[in-house]
């Protein structure tokens, strides 16, 4: 094996521009793959963030008294699909609002506690609990507006369901297309050494002996652009996490479980070894005939 | 047809008379379309596709044309053969050393085939054949390439070698060598043995 290792070092060595593009190949492949994947993971725990806390939101009109919040919370209180409420004064809106826009001061200077309105953020049991709750919440005639975070949900699950279909579809297609480079690359290398396999053949090389450094190779430039790919993805992320966390607000995603990008990296390659090792012993299958 | 350890065998013949097809039988790269090939006690020609390998290793070959790596220097070639037999690399060091300065090449162990004469290169040939102590020797008109003074060392070198004990059997055309050399000639025309003898002349 350490005998094929070197000759597959050499192969790779006085042939580096295929080398290069092989292994782009393959790095554009995984790229996509961990990206799709990334998002993926991504969308499917937001949901699961929405999902498991199931939230209905109700804005009251200006001059609401505490005792018609009283009532309205005892009102719920009383559903058993309540699981807890809580007051959100216009001084507290104007809190949250300022802390979430702390390095804006334009936005500031104009919005004062008066135009911001009371509201009431009430959990539920369940996701299937809103909708009846909300319907409750828009009769009383002291509440402006309520947010059910229903509709999130659904747009969330479908757009994680186009992500996996979109990501499933691209990455089969690169997967087919990084094989057949694999697949080409390799055998005009066996073309190229026809002369030196024959001799080697001559000389009492054996079928594995000969077979063995392609296959390396195909290897290699599968776990070489697996690495670099995971590398950038990961480098992205890391680059973009203060910039996305802004946008997550309260679902935690970023900064991403390093416990993650490892299982990442080592479903990669693993899926790497299985595109280089096919395309590789599919071209030796093909080309070199023993 | 019966070849004994140790002899040196001419096969001459005209152009199409079968030599190195004989000879590619006998590496087994062909199979004779009826017959048996005894090596030792063994028929090549029922022995097994894995099996191939290691019956050429008791072969060694020197072609006309060298068939050596251009991209690889005189010392990797030779030891090309000690590799594909998985020998290490303390052992291809030092047989392929002992081999080169056998063959009077050594010097030349970092040079690349274009940068060896026809002499050279056939005497890094002819190491390669024997750097793994092969038990027979098969030249394809080895000299058919070389002026006639280089291919005399050539000749010598190979004269040497069959000194050790190793069989050489020779395909060639040179007229000269054959008779100067008066080992044993066996003479094909159209695949089939014409004559078989033992200090034979080029006729």
């Amino acid at each position: 094996m350490i005998r094929a290792i070197a000759f597959t070092k050499r192969n790779i060595r006085r042939t580096p521009f295929q080398a290069l593009a092989a292994s782009m190949v393959m790095f554009l492949t995984f790229l996509v793959l961990q990206i799709f994947v990334i998002l993926a993971a991504g969308s499917q725990t937001s949901l699961r963030y929405f999902e498991s806390k199931p939230q209905v939101i109700a804005f009251f009109k200006d001059g609401i008294s505490s005792q018609d919040i009283s009532a309205i919370e005892n009102a719920l209180q009383q559903e058993g699909r309540v699981t807890n409420t809580k007051f959100v004064s216009k001084e507290d809106a104007l809190q949250i609002y300022r802390e979430r826009n702390k390095n804006d001061p334009m936005l500031l200077e104009l919005v004062t506690a008066s135009i911001l309105p009371a509201s009431l953020e009430i959990s539920t049991q369940s996701p299937q609990d809103l909708a009846p709750v909300a319907e409750i919440l828009k009769k009383e005639p002291v509440i402006s507006d309520v947010i059910v975070p229903e509709d999130l949900v659904t747009t969330l699950t479908s757009v994680t369901r186009i992500i996996r279909t979109v990501g499933v579809a691209t990455v089969g297609f690169l997967m087919v297309f990084a094989t057949l480079v694999i697949i080409m690359i390799i055998g005009f290398k066996i073309r190229l050494k026809r002369t030196e396999i024959e001799i080697m053949r001559l000389l009492g090389a054996s079928s594995s002996f000969v077979r063995t450094p392609f296959i390396l190779e195909g290897l290699f430039y599968g776990l070489t652009g697996t690495a670099l790919a995971w590398v950038i993805s990961y480098g992205l992320l890391w680059y973009f996490t203060p910039f996305l966390q802004g946008y997550l607000g309260e679902v935690k995603l970023l900064p991403v479980n390093p416990l993650f990008m490892l299982a990442l990296l080592g479903g990669s390659l693993a899926l790497a070894c299985f595109v280089g090792g096919l395309g590789s012993i599919a071209a030796v299958r093909r080309y070199l005939k023993i | 047809m019966e070849i004994k350890q140790g002899e040196f065998v001419f096969i001459v013949g005209p152009s199409g008379a079968g030599k190195s097809t004989l000879l590619r039988i006998l590496t087994r790269e062909l199979l004779p379309t009826n017959g048996e090939i005894l090596v030792g006690k063994v028929d090549i020609t029922k022995i097994k596709d894995r099996d191939v390998p290691h019956f050429r290793r008791k072969v060694g070959i020197v072609f006309q044309d060298f068939k050596l790596l251009d991209d690889r220097t005189v010392f990797e070639n030779v030891a090309l053969t000690l590799e594909v037999q998985n020998k290490s690399d303390e052992e291809i060091q030092k047989m392929v050393e002992h081999t080169l300065k056998l063959v009077e090449i050594w010097g030349q162990r970092n040079l690349f085939p274009r940068q060896l004469s026809g002499g050279e290169a056939q005497r890094t040939a002819i190491a390669r054949a024997v750097v793994g102590k092969p038990d027979i020797v098969l030249a394809d008109e080895p000299t058919g390439d070389l002026d006639p003074k280089t291919a005399w060392g050539v000749i010598q070198l190979l004269n040497e070698i069959n000194s050790w004990g190793t069989t050489i059997l020779m395909a060639t055309h040179n007229q000269e060598i054959v008779n100067t050399l008066k080992r044993r000639v066996i003479k094909l025309k159209a695949g089939k043995i014409v004559s078989d003898t033992k200090e034979g002349k080029y006729d």
